[in-house]
């Protein structure tokens, strides 16, 4: 593909995320928030195709898009009464957030200006989903383990935390 | 260059959730805006993969690892989220204040 | 990359179509809207309290058991793509991988939040 079009979907993808995301944290209805959640969640799985991570951009749909937001959206109804109806949904920081945001914003993109990066020039490895297995099961065998365990304990805790007692 | 606008575009998300975490009242909108903010880490990890460090796949593997602790940390919170809902019947947190004395 | 050219037009046919279908729907059908029509079902029967009712708190423990093992699962599509070059080593991982997991639904089991009750 062209860089022209690259550059093109590019900016595609980051208007849907930039707005999207502006919307997941100001609409009032938090139902509809989730949804959009959704929307920036696949926007993002887009730029890692544009980087070419192929498997990351499946995990990403496969864990954040179909399972993450499923999860949230389940939190939403079991705990938001009457989401339709409009409560207020922030506090009064509002100003100050717009001002520590724009403060990193400004921070990190100065910095970034005035950082030189040591670009390569380089391919990335061929196939992407077979040097990910390899990496995992030879160099990151220890935090793939862990991983389980990680999961083994977020599964047992989430299960007692959730339960009703005596139930 | 090229990788800036990668890079541009992960703080920007990253700013969002920095200010839907200040700013929302409702639990599981903080956990939404902690999600935002998860991505535009792993942005950054996989754009410094494929710019600075082409020549392995470490920037995609941690990503992977994030978006599964992320998921791992999403279970356990919303599950406090539904406890602290069964004991206060709402979940905004400015009117859960039992930490604080 | 320029395979993905094919994914983006299909997204692209796929929104379209849509549109357009909700387009025409709007085009040919009449429009008449009262109150009444926005109740949860039209019938004689009058719907009491908000079609937001509160969702039972089982959902959410199936979703968590879901969200874990499709964790699990995703980690297996690279594991079966390199097995080829990697045998019996990577094999014994997995088994560690699987079992460490499975000990955690046969927690849940023995809790009894498997059943739906």
């Amino acid at each position: 593909m062209q860089t022209d079009t690259v550059q093109l979907v590019f900016y595609l993808f980051s208007f849907l995320i930039i707005i999207s995301a502006i919307y997941v944290v100001t609409l009032k209805n938090i139902f509809h928030s989730a949804i959009f959640l959704v929307l920036t969640l696949f926007g993002v799985a887009g730029i890692y195709i544009l980087l070419h991570a192929e498997f990351l951009a499946a995990v990403q749909v496969l864990i954040y898009v179909g399972a993450v937001s499923v999860l949230m959206i389940f939190a939403i109804m079991l705990t938001t009464r009457l989401a339709s109806r409009e409560i207020k949904q922030s506090n009064e920081q509002v100003m100050a957030g717009i001002f520590i945001c724009a403060g990193f914003l400004l921070a990190s993109l100065g910095s970034f200006a005035n950082t030189v990066w040591r670009v390569v020039d380089k391919p990335l490895p061929e196939n992407n989903t077979l040097t990910l297995g390899q990496l995992l099961m030879n160099e990151y065998v220890l935090p793939f383990e862990v991983v389980s365990i990680v999961l083994l304990a977020a599964l047992i805790g989430a299960i007692v935390l959730a339960r009703k007692e005596g139930a | 260059m090229i990788m800036l606008q990668y890079l541009a575009l992960a703080a920007i998300l990253f700013a969002i959730g920095v200010f839907g975490v200040l700013t929302r009242r409702n639990a599981v909108g903080i956990l939404m805006s902690l999600e935002l903010m998860f991505n535009a880490a792993n942005i950054n990890f996989v754009t410094f993969n494929k710019f600075i460090a082409p020549g392995g796949l470490t920037g995609q593997i941690f990503a992977a690892f994030v978006i599964v602790i992320a998921a791992a940390e999403a279970v356990v919170g919303l599950a406090i989220v539904l406890l602290l809902y069964r004991n206060w019947k709402g979940i905004n947190v400015d009117r859960i204040n039992i930490m604080k004395w | 990359m320029s395979e993905y050219l094919a994914v983006l037009v299909f997204l692209g046919v796929g929104i379209g179509m849509v549109l357009f279908t909700f387009f025409l729907a709007r085009l040919i059908r009449p429009a008449h809207p009262y109150k009444a029509k926005n109740q949860s079902y039209e019938s004689a029967e009058k719907p009491i309290g908000d079609a937001w009712v509160q969702f039972n708190n089982r959902f959410y423990i199936f979703a968590l058991m879901f969200v874990v093992f499709d964790v699990e699962a995703v980690f297996l599509f690279p594991w079966a793509v390199a097995f080829g070059q990697l045998g019996l080593y990577a094999l014994i991982e997995m088994v560690i991988f699987i079992a460490v997991l499975l000990f955690g639904l046969l927690y849940a089991w023995k809790k009894g939040v498997l059943k739906w009750v």
